[in-house]
């Protein structure tokens, strides 16, 4: 009798000091997946080139380079990426801070370039001052305010997460 | 009954036009036989209906059609059925065949020359007037024979293309090789196209407009054959040169243009080919949803 109360008192002591712990890795272990998908989504900004990061936009000081990039990004980009740039099932969020800091020139390399093998196409068949009316607007609509924090166990996604450059067949 | 057949293909591009209402704008290439290295966008499906008039020297002149749906599967991949058909005036319309296209890109990334892989497989009869390569000894007599005796002759062929396109200052320049072995014992064929071609503005507008310079794309494209496994080379060969001018609609419509003119004795004097086509987004998606079940 003594013995089981002993193990009984073990069994809650133990449940006590391990679950708390379990829903902590849980959450972290979540967090860790969400970051991962999300820099592997925005992984291809890294990949450019130091020449290519280096170049300059050329119609940064243009004052319809940003209205005519919106014209061009309603167009071409936003059926992958939304109205707002904020990302959809097949395309990324374009206001994450990963897009908004990064160097004009590699958002051109990648423009031009595309992510082939997760569906993204090549755009080099937009002239090149086209794509950089896309940069000066993509760049312009500054980062998205952070979405609230959703609970571990919910099912939903970050849209970095879900779609990527990918194609959802 | 030749208007019929005719505007059945005709009634096929419409329908499929006005069935899919989400379009996004294209940014076509205005080649009517060359190829570049950019494909369809993945999930989005390209409907497209071409005509050609040609003279025919010592026959009657024709008519042919084609129409295309062109679907990107992948970015790297994208696959075209085609239903084509031709009226020979003072003879009769008929339908002459399908064929089914791939392109495949090889590489991830964009460079000064970019390689396209396309395979082809085509059942047609010897009727058809499409002209969408020049290959082997094809020449203006070949399509002398009448209908009814041509369209008896039921040909199944496999191409091959390499395609290898530029993109340099806003041009593009491309050029096409291509083998191409009727399935039946007949010799390895051979042909080319080669094209350049830019836009009449290289920037964007900053306001809303369809008669934009950006929005057309001029250039020429020149195709002919190279003769077979056992006669390469350019005798008794035809070759065409081709100015071509699309417009690129906001709508998500382009129209393309091209009249061609052949370059010898063996070619058709003139070839007039015009074109239409609508670009519908998320093609592969709607279809999805339409399985999936989910609204």
């Amino acid at each position: 009798m003594k013995i089981r109360a002993v193990g009984l008192c073990l069994a809650t002591l133990l449940i006590c000091t391990c679950f708390p712990s379990a829903i902590e890795a849980q959450q972290t272990g979540s967090s860790t997946s969400k970051q991962k998908a999300k820099e592997s989504v925005y992984s291809e900004i890294g990949k450019a080139p130091e020449k290519a990061r280096a170049q300059h936009n050329p119609l940064e000081k243009d004052p319809d380079a940003v209205a005519a990039g919106q014209i061009l990004f309603e167009q071409r980009c936003a059926e992958c990426h939304g109205d707002t740039a904020e990302g959809r099932k097949k395309g990324p969020s374009l206001r994450a801070a990963e897009i908004q800091t990064a160097e004009p020139g590699a958002i051109f390399w990648v423009l031009t370039n595309g992510v082939v093998r997760k569906g993204m196409p090549v755009w080099s068949k937009l002239p090149a001052p086209q794509r950089w009316q896309l940069v000066s607007f993509i760049q312009s609509l500054g980062a998205a305010p952070p979405k609230p924090e959703t609970s571990p166990t919910s099912s939903a996604q970050p849209p970095a997460a879900k779609g990527a450059f990918l194609p959802r067949r | 009954m030749f208007i019929r057949k005719g505007l059945i293909l005709v009634s096929v591009f419409l329908l499929a036009t006005i069935c899919f209402p989400r379009t996004t704008a294209a940014q076509e290439n205005p080649y009517f036989v060359a190829y570049d290295h950019y494909l369809e966008e993945p999930g989005n499906l390209e409907i497209e209906y071409f005509s050609t008039f040609g003279t025919q020297r010592g026959g009657n002149d024709f008519h042919s059609f084609w129409t295309e749906f062109e679907y990107g599967v992948t970015a790297w991949w994208t696959a075209e059925l085609y239903l084509h058909g031709q009226t020979t005036f003072g003879d009769s319309t008929i339908f002459t065949g399908i064929r089914w296209e791939n392109r495949f890109r090889p590489l991830k990334r964009e460079h000064f020359i970019n390689p396209i892989l396309y395979v082809e497989y085509e059942h047609k009869s010897g009727a058809d007037k499409i002209l969408k390569e020049g290959e082997g000894h094809d020449v203006e007599a070949d399509l002398l024979t009448p209908n009814a005796l041509a369209r008896r002759d039921l040909i199944n062929e496999m191409e091959l293309k390499l395609i290898l396109s530029s993109t340099f200052k806003g041009w593009n320049f491309t050029e096409n090789t291509l083998a191409a072995k009727d399935l039946s014992n007949s010799p390895w064929e051979f042909g080319y196209a080669l094209g350049a071609s830019r836009p009449l503005a290289l920037k964007a507008s900053a306001k809303r407009c369809t008669l934009c310079p950006q929005n057309f794309v001029a250039g020429v494209e020149m195709y002919g054959g190279l003769g077979d496994r056992y006669h390469f080379g350019l005798r008794d060969t035809s070759h065409y040169l081709a100015p071509v001018l699309g417009w690129n609609l906001p709508s998500g419509w382009t129209l393309r243009i091209s009249p061609g003119f052949g370059l010898n004795d063996n070619s058709h004097q003139f070839l007039l080919r015009w074109g239409v086509s609508r670009e519908i987004s998320g093609f592969g998606s709607m279809v999805g949803r339409l399985f999936r079940g989910r609204p």
